[in-house]
C-alpha cells in the first residue's frame, strides 16, 4: 500500500515535471537514469563490475544517430537498430569477458570498450572528433511530431518507464533470483546445477541492450552523438551514479543519475556561488574541474557510504524497524 | 628497425607498469587503477624538478619515484587500508576515483597541452650501429627498465625479503603469526609498486608528451597486458609487457591503422585460446 503511494507520487511528479522544468534536461535525466539502472542489473544483482558500459551507451547512440541522419529511417526503427546493435555488442563482449572472473572481468570489459572507442574514433560514419551532429527527431509511427519537446518528453518517459519496469520484473523473476545467487556465491550456484556462465551472459546482454536503449534515446533527445559517450570516463560515470544512489537497490541508480547529471550541469553556478560567499577564488574554476569533483565523490562514497543514498536509508529504516520490534 | 626499438621502449613501460600492478595485486588483491595517474605524476615531478627547481635529470630519476612512492604510501595508509575487508572491487573503484582526482588536479595546474622534458646531455645524440641509427636515450630507457625489472624479479624470487613477500601473497595470516609485520609489508609493497610507475614516468618524460591524461591512456593498454599475461608470475608480466610493445611496434610498420588496438586484439585471441592468461592461474 505504501509502495503504491510512492509509485503514484513519482508518476504525478514525472507527468507534471515538463511543465515546470526544462524538458530536454529532464529527458537527459531520464536517459541517464535508465542507463544507471541497466548497469546496476549487473553490479547490483549479478555481482559483475563492467567497466565498459560506455561502449553500449555510445555504440547504440551512434547506430541510432546514423540510422536517423544518413539512412533517414523512422524514429522507432532507429531506436530498435541501436538496441539490437548494443545487444549484439554485449553478446560478443560478454562471451569474452565471462571467461574470467572478478577483477579480470572489469579489466577485460574496459579493454574491449576501448576498442569500441577507437572504432568510433576511426570509422568513417562516426565522423571522428566531430561526432554526429544535427540528428533529426522524426515522427513517432509517422504521425506524432517529436520535434515538439513536450511530445518527445512523454515518449521518452514511456520508453524509460518500460525499461525500468523490465528491470524490476527481471530482478523479481526466478531468473533474477538465480542472478542474486550467483552474486552471493558463484560456486554454490554452480553446484546447485545452474549454468552460471549462461545466466551471466543473458544478464550481460540484457544490461547492454537496456544501456543501448538509454543511449539511443539520449541521442534523439540531444540531437548529437560524440566520442564522450563511448569514452571510458562515461563507463566510470555510470559506476559513480550507481554507487552514489545505491548498488543493488532499484531506485538508487535513478536517484544517483539525477544527482550526478544535475551536479555536472550546475557545477559552474555552484562554483561561482561558493566563490562569492566564501571569497575563495579557486571555487570559481569549479565548472572546469568536473573530474576533481567526480573523483572526490567517488573516493568519499567508496570510503564512507558504500551502500549509497537509497541503501543507507533502507538500512536505517530496517534498523529502526528492528529496534521497534525489540521494544 | 626504429619502429621495433620504439616498440621495445613502449614495451619497457608496459613491463614496468604491469610488474607494479602484479606485485600490488599479489599482496593486496587490489587492482591499482591509479597506476597510470601515478606514472603521470612521476613524469610531472621530473618536469617540475628540472624546469622549476633546476635539478638535473639524474636527481629526478631517483627523487621522483621516491615522491610518488611516498604519495602511494599515503594513499594506502589513509584510504586503501580500510577497504581490504570488503569486496576487491572497491579497491578498484577507490583507485579509479583517485585517478580522476589526480588528473583533475594536474589539469587545473598544467592545462591539457603537453610539456616536454629535454633529453639529458649525456644521453642526447645517437649512435650509428652500421645497420641502424640508435638514439641513445631510447637505448637507455630499454636498458634502465630491464635492469629495474630484473632487479625486482631477483628480489622477489631469490631473497629473504622476497620470500616473506611471496609467503604473504600465499597466506598473510600465517605469515603474520610468524612475527612478520604484514601491514607494514603491504604498505611498503604498495609504495614500491607505485614507485615503479613513477620511475617509468620519469623515463618516459623526455620521449613522450607529458600531459595529465598520459597515464589513463596507457593504463587501459596495461590492463590488457595484465589480462594477457596473467598476474601469477613476475617474470611473465615483464616478458608479456616487452613482447606486446614489440608486437605493437611491428604492427605500426605493417598495418599502422591497427596499432592502437593490436594489444586488445591479442587479448581477445588469448581469452579465446587460453582463458587464464599465458602465465596465469585462476585465483
Amino acid at each position: 500500500m505504501n509502495r503504491k503511494l510512492v509509485y503514484g507520487l513519482v508518476l504525478v511528479v514525472a507527468l507534471a515535471a515538463p511543465f515546470v522544468g526544462y524538458p530536454v534536461f529532464l529527458m537527459k535525466l531520464l536517459c541517464f537514469g535508465l542507463f544507471a539502472c541497466a548497469f546496476n542489473l549487473l553490479i547490483g544483482y549479478t555481482g559483475l563490475l563492467s567497466f565498459g558500459h560506455a561502449a553500449f551507451f555510445g555504440g547504440a547512440g551512434y547506430v541510432t544517430g546514423y540510422a536517423l541522419t544518413a539512412l533517414g529511417l523512422p524514429f522507432e526503427v532507429a531506436i530498435v537498430l541501436g538496441v539490437l546493435a548494443s545487444a549484439a555488442l554485449g553478446l560478443v563482449m560478454g562471451l569474452l569477458a565471462i571467461r574470467r572472473q572478478g577483477i579480470y572481468f572489469a579489466m577485460i570489459t574496459l579493454a574491449l570498450a576501448q576498442m569500441v572507442y577507437f572504432a568510433a574514433l576511426r570509422a568513417p560514419f562516426t565522423h571522428g572528433e566531430d561526432g554526429l551532429q544535427g540528428v533529426p527527431r522524426g515522427k513517432l509511427l509517422g504521425v506524432l511530431d517529436l520535434g515538439n519537446d513536450l511530445t518527445l518528453y512523454f515518449v521518452v518517459l514511456a520508453i524509460c518507464t518500460a525499461g525500468y519496469a523490465l528491470i524490476v520484473r527481471t530482478v523479481h523473476s526466478p531468473f533474477g533470483q538465480v542472478l542474486k545467487a550467483i552474486k552471493e556465491n558463484e560456486a554454490r550456484a554452480m553446484s546447485l546445477g545452474y549454468d552460471v556462465d549462461r545466466y551471466k551472459l543473458v544478464a550481460f546482454v540484457l544490461s547492454a541492450a537496456l544501456a543501448g536503449l538509454a543511449g539511443a534515446t539520449k541521442t534523439v533527445v540531444l540531437g548529437f552523438e560524440t566520442l564522450t559517450d563511448v569514452h571510458w570516463t562515461m563507463s566510470g560515470l555510470v559506476i559513480l551514479m550507481t554507487l552514489v544512489g545505491g548498488m543493488g537497490t532499484l531506485a538508487g541508480p535513478v536517484l544517483g543519475a539525477f544527482l550526478i547529471v544535475a551536479l555536472e550541469n550546475q557545477l559552474g553556478d555552484l562554483g561561482n556561488f561558493l566563490a562569492e560567499t566564501t571569497h575563495v577564488e579557486w571555487f570559481a574554476s569549479l565548472g572546469e574541474s568536473v573530474g576533481i569533483v567526480t573523483g572526490f565523490i567517488f573516493v568519499a562514497c567508496v570510503l564512507l557510504f558504500r551502500r549509497g543514498i537509497v541503501g543507507e536509508i533502507a538500512a536505517a529504516l530496517s534498523r529502526t524497524g528492528r529496534r521497534r520490534e525489540a521494544a | 628497425m626504429s619502429q621495433l626499438l620504439l616498440g621495445l621502449v613502449n614495451g619497457s613501460f608496459y613491463a614496468m607498469l604491469s610488474l607494479g600492478l602484479a606485485v600490488i595485486f599479489g599482496l593486496l588483491n587490489v587492482i591499482n587503477f591509479s597506476h597510470g595517474a601515478l606514472y603521470m605524476m612521476g613524469a610531472f615531478a621530473a618536469y617540475v624538478g628540472v624546469t622549476s627547481f633546476g635539478l638535473n635529470y639524474w636527481t629526478m630519476l631517483v627523487l621522483a619515484p621516491l615522491i610518488v612512492g611516498a604519495f602511494g604510501i599515503l594513499i594506502e595508509r589513509t584510504m586503501l587500508r580500510w577497504l581490504y575487508r570488503f569486496d576487491h572491487l572497491y579497491g578498484l573503484l577507490l583507485t579509479f576515483g583517485i585517478t580522476l582526482l589526480l588528473e583533475g588536479v594536474f589539469r587545473s595546474f598544467f592545462g591539457v597541452s603537453g610539456q616536454t622534458l629535454d633529453v639529458p646531455d649525456a644521453l642526447s645524440g645517437a649512435t650509428d650501429l652500421g645497420f641502424m641509427i640508435l638514439p641513445n636515450y631510447r637505448a637507455w630507457v630499454v636498458l634502465a627498465s630491464s635492469v629495474v625489472c630484473l632487479a625486482t624479479w631477483f628480489t622477489i624470487e631469490k631473497t629473504r625479503l622476497g620470500a616473506y613477500l611471496r609467503a604473504g601473497t600465499e597466506n598473510p595470516k600465517l605469515v603474520e603469526a610468524f612475527g612478520v609485520n604484514v601491514p607494514l609489508m603491504v604498505t611498503l609493497t604498495y609504495g614500491f609498486g607505485v614507485a615503479l610507475a613513477g620511475f617509468a614516468g620519469v623515463l618516459a618524460a623526455p620521449v613522450i608528451n607529458v600531459t595529465p591524461l598520459m597515464g589513463s591512456n596507457l593504463i587501459i593498454v596495461v590492463f590488457a597486458v595484465v589480462v594477457i599475461g596473467g598476474m601469477g608470475s613476475i617474470l611473465g608480466s615483464i616478458v608479456t609487457g616487452l613482447a606486446l610493445g614489440v608486437i605493437e611496434g611491428l604492427t605500426r610498420v605493417f598495418y599502422p591503422e591497427a596499432s592502437e588496438v593490436v594489444v586488445f586484439v591479442v587479448m581477445v585471441v588469448v581469452l579465446l585460446l587460453r582463458p587464464a592468461g599465458l602465465f596465469g592461474q585462476e585465483r
